[in-house]
């Protein structure tokens, strides 16, 4: 049998958090061949294309490069070995043009001056070779994202690199560069080149993958050769099961619509359209699950709704209120409490003590507030005390500071705040990412509490157990736009979900247009 | 103001203006370097009274004008080296670290002032040196040009040619390339094997070369002597002439220029029974001004962008 251009073997990577991410992974790759790493956000993947590429030690594990054991203590030992990586994030000067960052670092000289013609040379030249033609003398900051992610690709050529990384290399691209990559890609693995393409898209699997490996949950979840897999082997192998836990959830009772979103449209800067004309409804009494994969728009979907994000356009009404572009605190105000995807960027102030924390969306008011300027610090401390022992945050006291406790207690701090707003609507997105399976079941079972209570609910979640245990009526997002609604999750299977989320399954525009309910 | 109009056109007003813009210059080159590089050097200030102070003491006890010139930059350079120190290796906050190093330097000159010349104002009883003013054969016998441009002082010319080896050394050689690629996207440097932090290190030493050369040209042709503070913020207005340059060697020489005229015009207005705190406030107040004009056009300019980015 061939030697493997690139053997991992039992990779293990647990972060200074604890967070394990790699839990013993082999991966395997054989020379020309283009390999799909598959698998969910979370599961592992870029973690393990870091070991790779030295950006991060394993805690244990061994590389085998070409038969020969190695050690890759930085990306400079990578890129000697033969190495390259196209990162997610483009590591290029944007000022700077097409051939000055190709050559940068290895410039070419001419006396003690740098030479941009015999730049511009070295770019045409390599550009040609492998039909990755790019214009030397333009600024990299004037180019489309595709041309870019050339330049980045040609840059690891130029240095040397036999075996390629690619780390989602389709995301930030339209379906005609993709298209182009995809040629460049079979051109390159036609000169002898190695490919590693991380991604979840399946379709994209299918269409240029040679081999596959799983990833799921730290773990291996399978590998095959893509002709012998069809796309739902692919998404069992990467969907999978996990531990079921005990949520009591009755029929809900709708009531009146308390959110109404239309037509949400967005692009960011220099991107693509991200968000294509969202619309959907939620009521009192219910939760309204929206699945997806996350990438998909739903991060910027919630920080639109919630105020930390300006959309293009759109309507989004609360309780009859338009509040597109209002504030947060205006949104807040008009009876809104968001429970964010980032606890530690958005959901608190880690340095600032649990009781403070408790009452950040409402220290002005009463009866927290003592006159126009000053608050009341004993009955902050009161407050802080009893929540504390009403959700079993696991602290000495609530004068400690947030930074002390574990992810779970810190979640629990969160939403302790955001279920005593005594809110009509609740935005939790992503809320038991990365906390144990006790706090976890804890804030699902308060969840629907507050849905019982009369809460309207909107839930982001990437976990397919926790959305369907959930949701009374799902979305699914898919590349921006909804492309499933169920109102009702009766008979749905993962798998069948799993299709939506995947793009390969998609809704007519008059049942998801259902999404919306008067 | 007619009178005031007649005594700021003349050539010799032309010359004021080329005397006083060359510490400025000085320094503002080397806020450019490390602006460049992604340092903001706010310890210019505390590099070129520094260098203004060794310049003279070493003048002044060798008796030889070059060492003096050479002990004022190198103390520059140890300045800018212990900022370096600090905010790349010890990683404390640049601004803090730079502000540390300005009051130090503020301090220090004036306590080794007390030590060796035995006051604590200036070094009038040190016999310190001057670096000589050039004539340039056929420019000096030009009428107006000559009395303009020729008879300035070494430094003067030396900081011309500067900003062509600066700009040069900016744009037409590789370690100008890294330099900025360091300053723009340090991760997108790092992955291509540059040390980013060896990059900043250079910056910062050329910039305390430039702002020596000026605080030297402070001390060892300006005057005649070192005075606590003689500095009086041009190391500040030096970062405000980079920034309304533009970040560009010929942007950041005339942004310099413009507060060596208005620097120029308030000696020229006490001249004319103008009050002399408003006059010397006026190289000020043109700093927030252009700073506030400048700050307007980047933001139109990024309103304008965004809405081509919608399109």
């Amino acid at each position: 049998m061939e030697t493997p251009i690139l053997e991992m073997r039992d990779i293990v990577k647990i972060y200074p958090n604890g967070v394990m991410a790699n839990k013993g992974v082999n991966f395997k790759v054989m020379p020309g061949e283009i390999h799909a790493l598959l698998g969910e956000n979370g599961a592992g993947k870029t973690t393990l294309m870091n070991i790779l590429f030295g950006l991060q030690a394993p805690t244990s594990g061994e590389i085998f490069y070409k038969g020969k054991k190695v050690k890759i203590a930085s990306p400079h030992d990578a890129i000697r070995l033969g190495i390259g990586m196209v990162h997610q994030h483009f590591m290029l000067v944007p000022s700077l043009t097409v051939a000055e960052n190709i050559v940068l670092g290895m410039e070419p000289k001419r006396g003690v001056f740098f030479s941009k013609e015999d730049a511009y040379r070295i770019t045409k030249e390599i550009g040609e070779k492998y039909g990755l033609e790019v214009p030397p003398k333009e600024r990299v900051q004037d180019l489309p994202v595709g041309i870019r992610q050339r330049i980045e690709i040609l840059k690891t050529l130029l240095r040397g690199a036999e075996l390629l990384v690619l780390d989602e290399p389709t995301a930030v691209l339209t379906p005609q560069e993709t298209e182009e990559l995809f040629d460049a890609l079979k051109k390159l693995v036609s000169q002898g080149k190695t490919i590693i393409f991380i991604t979840h898209k399946l379709r994209e699997v299918k269409e240029i993958g040679d081999r596959i490996t799983v990833l799921r949950n730290g773990k291996n979840a399978g590998e095959a050769l893509v002709k012998d897999v069809t796309e739902e082997d692919m998404s069992r192998m990467m969907v999978g099961r996990d531990v079921e836990l005990i949520i009591h959830k009755t029929p809900s009772k709708p009531g009146e619509v308390i959110l109404h979103v239309e037509n949400i449209e967005y692009t960011p800067p220099g991107h693509n359209k991200l968000l294509k004309g969202i619309s959907f409804s939620v009521r009192e009494g219910e939760i309204l699950g929206i699945a997806g994969v996350e990438g998909n728009g739903q991060r910027e979907l919630i920080e639109i709704l919630t105020g930390l994000r300006e959309g293009d356009s759109g309507s989004v009404k609360v309780r009859g209120k338009e509040l597109f572009g209002a504030t947060p605190r205006e949104i807040r105000l008009a009876s809104v409490a968001h429970i964010p995807e980032d606890r530690m960027a958005r959901g608190v102030a880690a340095l600032a003590s649990i009781e403070e924390n408790l009452v950040v969306d409402r220290y002005f008011l009463p009866p927290f507030s003592k006159g126009k300027f000053s608050i009341d610090v004993k009955k902050i401390h009161e407050n802080g005390e009893k929540l504390v022992k009403e959700f079993g945050i696991k602290a000495k006291s609530s004068v400690v500071p947030v930074e002390m406790l574990s992810g779970g207690n810190i979640q629990k701090v969160v939403v302790a705040r955001e279920f005593t707003s005594n809110a009509k609507l609740i935005i939790a997105n992503q809320p038991t990412r990365g906390i144990d399976v006790g706090a976890t079941e804890f804030i699902r079972n308060r969840l629907v509490d507050e849905r019982d209570r009369g809460a309207a609910v909107l839930l982001v979640s990437a976990d397919l157990m926790e959305v369907m245990q959930l949701s009374d009526r799902l979305i699914v997002m898919y590349e921006g736009e909804i492309v499933g609604y169920f109102d009702s999750l009766d008979g749905l299977t993962e798998q069948e979900l799993g299709k939506y989320m995947l793009g390969i399954k998609k809704d007519a525009p008059e049942k998801i247009k259902e999404a919306v309910v008067s | 103001m007619n009178e005031i109009l007649k005594g700021i056109l003349t050539p010799a007003f032309v010359y004021s203006i080329i005397r006083v813009t060359t510490p400025i210059l000085f320094a503002a080159l080397g806020a450019l370097i490390t602006d460049l590089a992604g340092v903001i050097n706010i310890a210019l200030e505390g590099i070129m009274l520094t260098a203004a102070f060794f310049g003279v003491l070493v003048s002044a006890f060798t008796q030889n004008m070059w060492l003096g010139l050479l002990a004022g930059v190198l103390s520059g350079v140890g300045i800018a080296l212990i900022l370096g120190y600090f905010s790349l290796n010890l990683k404390t906050d640049l601004i803090l670290a730079g502000i540390a190093i300005n009051l130090l330097a503020s301090g220090g000159t004036i306590f080794l002032l007390y030590i060796f010349a035995g006051d604590k104002g200036t070094s009038s009883s040190l016999k310190s040196l001057v670096l000589p003013n050039i004539n340039i054969p056929i420019l000096k016998d030009i009428p107006i040009l000559g009395p303009m441009f020729s008879g300035h002082h070494i430094l003067t010319y030396i900081a011309i040619i500067s900003v062509v080896i600066v700009h040069y050394f900016l744009y037409h050689t590789p370690l100008g390339l890294r330099l900025r690629a360091v300053g723009e996207n340090p991760d997108a440097a790092d992955s291509v094997g540059i040390s980013v932090i060896k990059i900043k290190y250079i910056a910062l030493m050329l910039s305390g070369i430039f702002a020596g050369l000026g605080g030297v040209h402070l001390s060892m042709g300006y005057v005649s002597w070192f005075a606590r503070d003689m500095t009086s913020g041009r190391g500040f207005i030096a970062l405000a002439a980079e920034t309304l340059g533009g970040r560009t060697a010929i942007g950041t020489t005339l942004g310099s220029l413009v507060f060596g005229a208005a620097d120029a015009l308030s000696y020229s207005l006490q001249a004319f029974r103008m009050p002399s705190e408003f006059a010397q406030s006026f190289p000020f107040i043109i700093t927030i001004l252009a700073l506030g004009f400048y700050a307007q056009q980047q933001i139109s300019r990024a309103k304008k962008r965004k809405a081509a980015s919608r399109r």
